[in-house]
């Protein structure tokens, strides 16, 4: 309907201005085309009468002709799913979690650092096509007194050779499992390093650009920039980027029962006063006092995965193998602040430079062995790396014991077994041996679900 | 610097000769645009024949081959919901988006069976739409085909008769075949089957095959014991005379109820590649039809 009237207006606007006849030509092409389409249409549509009419006992009603050709996701009502998840952990009583030798991710946590019986986010997530150049979605995670803007996007649709634009509140591009949310993990808790790297994950503020190359290999590269809020980084109250980031992206298959992809990212990002937890060397005691960092950031992050599935069918039986490596890479200025009159770190003194490099990753692989039931084992380790500063001046305001200067590597084993009814429920079972805190050896036993109401989107790669 | 300058022209003049690059979802739509479009179309299907389609990942290669499509076509009624819409937005290929030209959806022209009264997963993995297992029945090929063949011309208007006049060809010989397929099924009026997933519902409609048990309790949930023992017990009353099973399924339900109840499993290619014999659109169906009435003699 909209292009004829289109047409209308076009042919008012072009007459006078004398069409040529190639116009003309093509014009008169479009009008038998749609002719042509129209009345096969209504063909069509008097051959379902005519099927319907002696049939009527038959329980399949046919369906009228107005049938829209969207992807059948949407239609004119946004898709809406609704994802409950909650757990039960057996764990260490630890007063102040930490990962020794890690500047605490003060970002996002989704929990999971609670014993017993506890609620996970539920998460909210609508999403619509806008218009067909735009979609939008957004994702809100709901626990008691809070409702956290997960992700809140729009997407391009119609940029067309290959580019896709970004923008709003996204999980960045950057490695592989950053961009999912809980309820894709394939264990009840993060990796070790997102932890540690992101507090859980890293969102962006800000603009993603993403180009597929027009090759059988599957190539993708992307870049963002953004408000940079998120640690590593602190929110800077300026008017350019806080953050950029960027991501390549290669994959394919290996035969009918195998497929790959692989990345490689980056991410920069800055810090103004970046607070951590530490003690000082008060004589009269030691007081608890903010490490504060300022400077640069640098993250990079290789990530792998291999999936198999005999003949292209994981619904019986699969294996996915997933691993993921990073260095981050930190400069700049220590310094401490403190309200205690006594401590060395009233006044917030800078104390040193420091520049460090720190390495780690997790290697995990979770098998299908029969319908509905899966199990997997997953392996996180850090590096303690290396951390250079004034031992002088640091020492004389913190005190060494702290965590963060420790040189320990933390690792943690993992083994899961989950059962799906199907793809909208899942019951999961996990024993961790976590030690990822020097001195504690923690034996985690977490039994979790995750339920997914509504139109339940497709999953990524 | 002459041959740099033919071969930057002749590099420009590519794309104008290229074929139509045509993503399909299944084999059976491939060999469809293969049909009317001869050498004019670059068909590639993203799943063969023995894969399940409501269950594929929207893995790289099919985003890297999506980027390059003229034309997607997909069968629609939610059948590909779980990565097609992926596959399409990750490509950031504009021409293939749902609406534009470039996205076609066989279901369109379907007159859809099952279609629920209410949409409640509490019925399982149901499709608003109806049963997508549509290409089951030989018919629908006649109306996709057409609508097909618009479309192609409409992308390609420069060979626009050339694929009014592919598929009238396809369409000759189709309706031939029909009449052929439907004379060797005449036998088949009437036999009652158990299917394993509901996915015979239109070659049921089609050929007259009477449906008296389906194996899957609800659509896509898996059999357990109990159910089929229900279902075995139900077979005491009502006997039928096959099991009909997807060649993209596991075969344990139906093997198990075969053994039992004493009936021939049928496993029947649902699209092109699902049997070794079904090797085009007409092998499909001769195939499909020869099982069938395989099973029939003592």
């Amino acid at each position: 309907m909209q292009r004829i009237a289109l047409l209308a207006v076009a042919s008012t606007l072009a007459w006078p201005a004398a069409a040529s006849d190639d116009d003309l030509k093509t014009l008169r092409e479009e009008i038998a085309q749609m002719k042509k389409v129209y009345e096969s249409r209504i063909e069509s549509l008097e051959q379902r009468l005519a099927a319907a009419e002696p049939a009527p006992q038959k329980s399949q009603s046919p369906q009228d002709g107005a049938r829209s050709a969207g992807a059948a996701a949407s239609g004119f009502n946004p898709d809406v799913s609704l994802i409950l998840q909650g757990q039960y952990r057996r764990m260490k009583e630890v007063p102040e979690r930490s990962i020794t030798g890690y500047w605490q991710a003060g970002g996002h946590d989704h929990g999971g650092e609670e014993r017993g019986f506890t609620l996970d986010h539920s998460e909210l997530v609508v999403s619509a096509n806008v218009n067909p150049y735009f979609r939008g979605l957004l994702n809100v995670a709901l626990k008691d007194g809070e409702a956290e803007v997960e992700e809140a996007y729009f997407q391009t649709l119609g940029l067309g050779r290959g580019f896709t634009l970004k923008g709003g509140r996204f999980l960045s591009g950057i490695g592989y499992i950053n961009e999912q949310h809980p309820h894709a993990w394939d264990f009840a808790d993060a990796p070790l390093m997102m932890k540690a790297l992101f507090g859980e994950h890293y969102g962006q503020d800000g603009l993603q650009l993403k180009w597929v190359a027009p090759t059988d290999l599957f190539m993708e590269f992307g870049a963002e920039i953004g408000r940079g809020a998120g640690f590593p980084g602190t929110d800077r109250n300026r008017n350019s980027a806080g953050a950029s980031a960027l991501f390549a992206h290669v994959g394919d298959d290996v035969g009918r029962s195998h497929a790959w992809r692989a990345g490689l990212s980056w991410l920069s990002t800055r810090a103004k006063d970046r607070e951590g937890h530490f003690e000082d060397t008060d004589a009269a005691g030691p007081n608890e006092v903010e490490g504060l960092f300022s400077g640069r950031s640098r993250t990079m992050v290789a990530d792998f995965i291999w999936k198999w599935a005999p003949n292209g069918n994981p619904k019986e039986r699969n294996l996915k193998l997933q691993a993921e490596v990073f260095r981050r890479t930190e400069r700049g200025d220590l310094a401490c602040a403190s309200d205690v009159a006594t401590s060395p770190c009233v006044g917030g003194p800078g104390l040193s430079d420091l520049r460090t490099v720190q390495t780690g990753g997790y290697a995990q692989a979770v098998w299908q062995f029969m319908p509905q039931w899966r199990v997997g084992y997953r392996y996180d380790w850090l590096n303690a790396g290396s951390k250079r500063y004034d031992p002088a001046t640091v020492f004389a305001a913190l005190d060494p014991a702290n965590a963060w200067f420790a040189s320990y590597r933390p690792k943690r084993h993992t083994l899961m077994a989950d059962w799906s009814q199907d793809e909208f429920s899942r019951l999961r079972l996990q024993f961790a041996r976590d030690r990822s805190m020097q001195g504690v050896t923690d034996n985690q036993v977490t039994l979790q679900y995750i339920m997914s109401l509504g139109a339940h989107g497709a999953h990524k790669f | 610097m002459k041959r740099l300058l033919v071969l930057a022209l002749w590099l420009l003049a590519l794309p104008a000769q290229a074929a139509l690059e045509v993503f399909a979802t299944g084999p059976e739509w491939a060999a469809l645009a293969k049909e009317i479009g001869g050498e004019r179309v670059n068909a590639w299907s993203a799943t063969h024949g023995l894969q399940d389609v409501h269950r594929i990942e929207a893995r790289p290669s099919l985003i890297a081959r999506a980027r390059r499509a003229d034309l997607v076509i997909a069968t629609g009624a939610e059948l590909e919901v779980g990565w097609l819409p992926v596959v399409q937005r990750e490509s950031g290929n504009a021409a293939i988006q749902p609406g534009k030209t470039g996205y076609f959806e066989a279901a369109a022209y379907v007159r859809m069976l099952d279609v629920p009264k209410a949409v409640d997963r509490i019925h399982g993995d149901v499709h608003a739409a109806g049963n997508p297992h549509f290409v089951t029945d030989a018919r629908v090929y006649l109306k996709i085909g057409e609508a097909l063949a618009a479309r192609l011309a409409a992308l390609d208007p420069a060979n626009a008769a050339a694929y009014q006049a592919g598929y009238r060809a396809f369409a000759e010989k189709w309706r031939a075949a029909l009449a052929r397929w439907e004379t060797q099924a005449k036998p088949l009026q009437g036999v009652p089957v158990v299917v394993q997933h509901d996915a015979f519902v239109y070659l049921e409609d089609w050929l007259g095959l009477k449906r008296v048990a389906t194996l899957e309790p609800k659509p896509g949930i898996e059999p357990g014991a109990a159910h089929l023992q229900e279902v075995l017990a139900g077979l005491a009353a009502r006997p039928a005379r096959m099991v009909l099973r997807p060649a993209y399924q596991h075969d344990a339900p139906s093997r198990w109820i075969s053994e039992r109840a004493r009936l021939p499993v049928v496993t029947l290619p649902l699209t092109v590649g699902g049997t070794a014999e079904a090797k085009d659109l007409y092998t499909l169906f001769d195939d499909t039809i020869a099982r069938l009435l395989a099973a029939l003699k003592p």
